[in-house]
């Protein structure tokens, strides 16, 4: 069994990133430049480590599969981030920060990542402002905040309902700086199909090109993966119809452990579905919990006549509203965190309460706001949302309440990963949503930004450095070595595979079986039976897949299809592994539920003698069962309690 | 209430590669649901192609919820179709009548070369930014934010501008393709925050340089883009280009 | 094409209000003829306004050529539907008509009056040529179609000038655009005067 070690380096917690960076490696001006750093994905963490980079003198070479760096996924992302300023003077500081990040994880992320994600946001926030991140501003000039996601304390900075996409063109614009300066070269439009190793280290990667189909090999000394989370494992997700788990699994079949896969979290304010055709789920910022209130009716006669059009929600009286999280958590009502909220919508959509055609929806309603506060305030803090919710819906939130349901939106879980956001294979680092580390079983609103700037602009231009610091020696790598050309035949036997199956089924209808299977056995409410039928039909869509799929077109053009049957060959491995690792953790957790765990009013039960450690899967070759470890997580600084929201 | 399907002839511009010669083919699709997006229908129609053994349309796409820019439809006559504020992936089909007949083509720009049926090659928008559409600040050792305080109204100004999602609409719009919408909206959002005074007149200039290299056509201010920008961003930003243009040429 | 704009529009207010004296009293205006005729400063006047206008066909050329070339080798097939000004989107058109017109007008009255003054004859006279002229339906009826022309080109051309240099933001775009329409309805009328007046109310 490998060791596992997370690196943390000792000394008081609040100290611990002040001693690495002082005890650390560097890499001197010389030889920076004879290094090449490898970065996957040009989101919030891609973009900013590989400016970085660039800026410190190395070597850069950044792919994505979109068109441009500036389409990565980061830029849906619409609440805010946060960062311990205490600019409004509530009382908040970096230990309070860290404390909710822990607690919201429920007790699954490791101290030291999460106190120094808490340390360096506030460098987070100045680096965006030098930037000309145009953040949200009070009439004196000075940087607004908000109130996220049942925080108490005001620490949300925010760009009107767009932060995530002004945080990431402020990371793309650094990015294109140094593409200017030649110190970055981007590779847009281009896919990573395997890691390459030599002698155990990371040492290039192939891909391909997905406008000419070309099998391309590129070396490096270190790697970084940085291509976001697996949502679209379920198909239907708030992720864009590109995001794929897909990188981050090549990387564990290479031999990267995979951390908590089953930590999955489900967003409770999004447009609920409509029909089969449909594509994709959209979020409605969680900001909208502030002033909306969250309902089904009391009589199910009722939420059967809403179902069949018969009953309009503005018919439904007073009295005869059922606001459930104000009357299950009378202290954080409607700002309950989101498995909580997710989890309470889906039960009273279960017992029979939801509106909507498909009666998977719940009320989030603003009459109250609006009578309240006045259209006009309203308009001010949500205009945009209740647009674009008109526009999808064709109804109109200032008349009659919105409809939300809970879908997946983040992972996690992802690639394990020491302090210094290195993987089990040496030369390989993963930053952003790709990595497993600091969110725990749950992620707070506005934390996701944060921690993808974190590790792109302030972990790992350190630690990297220091994995580095000892490459100096290694020549520029040969992609002529043999190992490269290996595994461009290996790449380019699986794709010829599947070109060459010629089934009868697209790869979307597999997709969406997967999808189907994984919302309905490894979802909001997870157990025992269910996670073992779930992993029994995932291996059935698989084995019919490779049977089966129909990839239409050629290997080398421009073939979306190729693409999506790629990614769609490595879902149906890391949906098994979710399901797997969701079977193994006999609890409940943040974002994982299993319904044999919970107490007698049916929250979440944390076994912590049993499950406080990290889950780290070891692939073990096809067809055999990868291999757990154990990081256990040791907490010296917080107490750890049960989440409650109710008093 | 049972919603009545739509029967649609769909004319789509197909072409196999940059090189080759395209042309508009006919497709049928029918009982299309009006809660069913645009891109959604072209999902299906995908699905019944891939059916056949024929290959299936190629479109970009992402996010499809109106904000990485990358869907890029010009459906008749009017870059991402019939309404305002908004991309291709927020056209929704209750905005067509059963029968219509619906001309699909990709963004046409002598600087958006296509790539493939309806996907084009958008980098010189990327090549743009790369001239000066950026603060030179390296990461580390930024002041701390609220250092230097901006007028609410200046932020909220350099907000409407940055919201600029990069589609291309504007250049597939306008009668001269032209870019200056997308490049006056980041010279706009620099130009209005102190962060981005430093480099005001580099940045003007070598953006609208590295514009016309790129073979984008000249603004005759018919405000074509504006009426179609997905984000709503005026032309007074390209007023505020002009000034700027103006003011760095005259000043060095 | 602003700044020979602008400067073309400064002319056409001047002329305009040439124009006008011959309504008022055609002894007055053959006086401004007289005054305008093949002086030193008239001469320079005139150099300096014909550079300006071919300066301005000159750049009208040359970016409406750029422009057709930045749509690629290949164009849309469905019309463009998008919200805009027809004025806008036709100006080059607009301004072709106007010049042809321009160039009828130089032989009524320019080649006629300051050009053979230029050449050592005796110049003619400026209100007999407007009252000769005007009397004939068919040139005031042309006349007419070409200061509609003009009206659509500057509705447009003045305040897109004052925007391609910078004089614009949100608050003025509206208002500017008042102001074009003012600007090119007092030119439009302003010279539209003239025939009208001549051909309907003026009796020799």
């Amino acid at each position: 069994m490998t060791q596992i070690d997370s690196k943390i380096p000792q000394g008081p917690l609040a100290q611990k990133w002040t001693n690495y960076k002082a005890s650390q490696k560097l890499v001197n001006p010389a030889n920076k430049r004879k290094l090449d750093i490898i970065v996957l994905g040009t989101g919030l963490a891609g973009a900013s480590a590989a400016a970085s980079f660039g800026e410190m003198g190395f070597n850069v070479k950044i792919f994505c599969i979109q068109d441009s760096p500036r389409r990565a996924h980061s830029i849906a992302a619409q609440g805010g981030i946060n960062a311990a300023k205490n600019y409004q003077n509530d009382g908040d500081s970096v230990y309070r920060l860290f404390y909710d990040t822990i607690k919201g994880g429920d007790y699954r992320a490791r101290e030291a990542n999460v106190y120094r994600l808490a340390e360096v946001s506030n460098n987070i926030i100045d680096q965006c402002v030098a930037q000309g991140v145009p953040f949200a501003r009070d009439y004196g000039g000075q940087l607004d905040n908000r109130s996220f996601g049942g925080a108490q304390v005001s620490r949300t900075f925010y760009a009107r309902g767009q932060t995530g996409q002004q945080l990431l063109l402020g990371a793309y614009s650094s990015l294109s700086r140094q593409i200017k300066k030649g110190s970055v070269k981007l590779f847009p439009r281009e896919e990573m199909l395997d890691l390459v190793l030599v002698d155990g280290k990371t040492r290039g990667i192939v891909t391909r090109n997905l406008v000419t189909g070309a099998i391309e090999k590129h070396g490096a000394h270190a790697v970084v993966l940085a291509t976001g989370g697996y949502g679209n494992v379920y198909f239907l997700s708030t992720n864009a119809m590109g995001s794929n788990g897909a990188a981050a699994m090549r990387c564990f079949k290479k031999g990267a452990f995979f951390g908590n896969p089953c930590f999955v979290q489900i967003h409770p304010t999004c447009i609920p579905v409509h029909g089969d055709y449909q594509s994709k789920l959209t979020l409605m910022s969680e900001s909208l919990r502030n002033d909306g209130r969250i309902w089904v009716p009391k009589k199910k006669e009722d939420a059967e006549a809403l179902r069949a059009g018969r009953l309009k929600p503005t018919d439904i009286k007073e009295e005869d509203r059922d606001y459930y999280l104000e009357r299950r958590y009378p202290a954080f009502g409607n700002l309950v965190p989101r498995d909580v909220a997710s989890r309470a919508a889906k039960e009273r959509c279960d017992a029979g309460f939801g509106v909507n055609e498909t009666g998977l929806a719940v009320y989030l309603d603003f009459k109250d706001a609006i009578a309240r506060l006045g259209k006009s305030v309203i308009e001010a803090r949500y205009g945009n949302l209740f647009q674009m919710y008109e526009k999808i819906t064709a109804d109109n939130p200032y008349e009659t309440p919105m409809m939300i349901y809970p879908a997946i939106h983040y992972s996690m879980g992802g690639i394990w990963v020491d302090y210094e956001l290195q993987t089990t294979i040496p030369g390989l680092f993963a930053a952003g949503e790709a990595n497993f580390s600091d969110h725990g079983a749950n992620r707070l609103g506005a934390s996701a930004l944060m921690q993808g700037l974190a590790d792109g602009y302030f972990v790992l231009p350190y630690t990297i450095q220091n994995y580095l610091s000892h490459e100096i020696q290694t020549p520029r790598i040969s992609t002529d070595r043999p190992e490269f050309e290996e595994a461009a035949k290996a790449a380019k036997a699986r794709i010829d595979r599947l070109m060459g199956i010629q089934g009868s089924h697209s790869v979307d209808h597999f997709q969406k079986a997967l999808g189907h299977i994984m919302w309905e056995y490894v979802g909001m409410g997870r157990t025992k039976e269910g996670l073992e039928e779930g992993i029994r039909r995932i291996r059935q869509v698989r084995e019919e897949f490779w049977k089966d799929v129909r990839v239409t077109g050629t290997a080398d053009e421009f073939n979306p299809e190729l693409e999506k049957a790629l990614r769609t060959a490595e879902h149906l491995e890391l949906g098994e592994l979710m399901a797997r690792d969701a079977l193994l953790r006999e609890e409940s957790c943040g974002g994982h539920f299993r319904e044999e765990h919970q107490t007698a009013d049916g929250e979440a039960l944390r076994h912590d003698d049993q499950f406080m450690y990290v889950s780290c899967w070891e692939y073990k070759g096809a067809g055999e069962e990868p291999e757990l470890h154990k990081e256990p997580l040791i907490y010296e600084n917080i107490k750890i309690a049960q989440r409650n929201y109710k008093d | 209430m049972e919603k009545k399907g739509l029967n649609l002839t769909l004319k789509i511009w197909r072409q196999e590669n940059a090189k080759a010669k395209g042309q508009f083919v006919t497709y049928q699709v029918s009982n299309i649901s009006p809660d069913c997006s645009f891109l959604e229908m072209l999902d299906i129609l995908n699905e019944q192609l891939v059916d056949k053994i024929e290959k299936p349309i190629c479109f970009d796409h992402d996010c499809r919820e109106g904000i990485c820019g990358m869907c890029s439809l010009y459906i008749n006559g009017r870059p991402h179709g019939n309404d305002t504020g908004i991309t291709t992936c927020q056209l929704h089909m209750r905005h067509f009548k059963d029968g219509d007949t619906i001309y699909i083509e990709p963004w046409r720009s002598k600087a958006f070369p296509i790539i493939k049926d309806l996907v084009v090659d958008r980098s010189a928008f990327d090549k743009i930014i790369q001239a000066g559409g950026y603060t030179s600040v390296n990461t580390g050792g930024a002041q701390d934010a609220n250092a230097i305080l901006i007028p609410k109204k200046n932020a909220d100004l350099a907000m409407d501008a940055a919201a600029c999602i990069g589609c291309g609409a504007c250049v597939a719009t306008c009668k001269n393709a032209s870019a200056m919408l997308f490049v006056s909206a980041k010279v706009s959002q620099l130009a209005l925050l102190p962060q981005g005074q430093v480099e005001a007149r580099e940045r003007v200039t070598a953006m609208v340089a590295k514009m016309d290299e790129l073979g984008f056509g000249n603004c005759t201010n018919t405000r074509a883009c504006e009426a179609e920008c997905p984000k709503q961003i005026k032309i007074s930003n390209i007023a505020r280009l002009n000034r700027e243009y103006l003011g760095a040429k005259f000043c060095s | 094409m602003s700044i020979t704009g602008l400067f073309l529009v400064l002319f056409l207010l001047f002329h305009m209000s040439m124009n006008l004296v011959a309504v008022i009293s055609l002894e007055g205006y053959d006086m401004v003829c007289e005054f305008l005729g093949a002086n030193w400063y008239a001469l320079v006047g005139t150099a300096v306004l014909a550079a300006g206008a071919v300066l301005h066909i000159v750049f009208a050329i040359l970016l409406t050529w750029q422009n057709m070339r930045a749509r690629g080798p290949v164009g849309y097939q469905a019309p463009n539907k998008t919200e805009t000004e027809w004025a806008a989107k036709n100006m080059f058109v607009l301004g072709i008509i106007v010049l042809g017109f321009i160039c009828l007008h130089l032989c009524n009255f320019w080649a006629k009056m300051q050009l053979v003054e230029i050449m050592g004859a005796e110049p003619a006279q400026g209100s007999a040529l407007i009252v000769s002229l005007f009397s004939k339906p068919l040139y005031v009826v042309l006349y007419l179609i070409w200061l509609t022309a003009l009206w659509f080109h500057l509705t447009h051309g003045f305040w897109s000038a004052l925007q391609t240099i910078g004089w614009n933001n949100n608050l003025w775009i509206p208002r500017l655009k008042a102001i074009a329409c003012v600007v090119a309805t007092v030119i439009a009328c302003g010279f539209a005067a003239v025939p009208i007046y001549f051909f309907f109310f003026y009796n020799a």
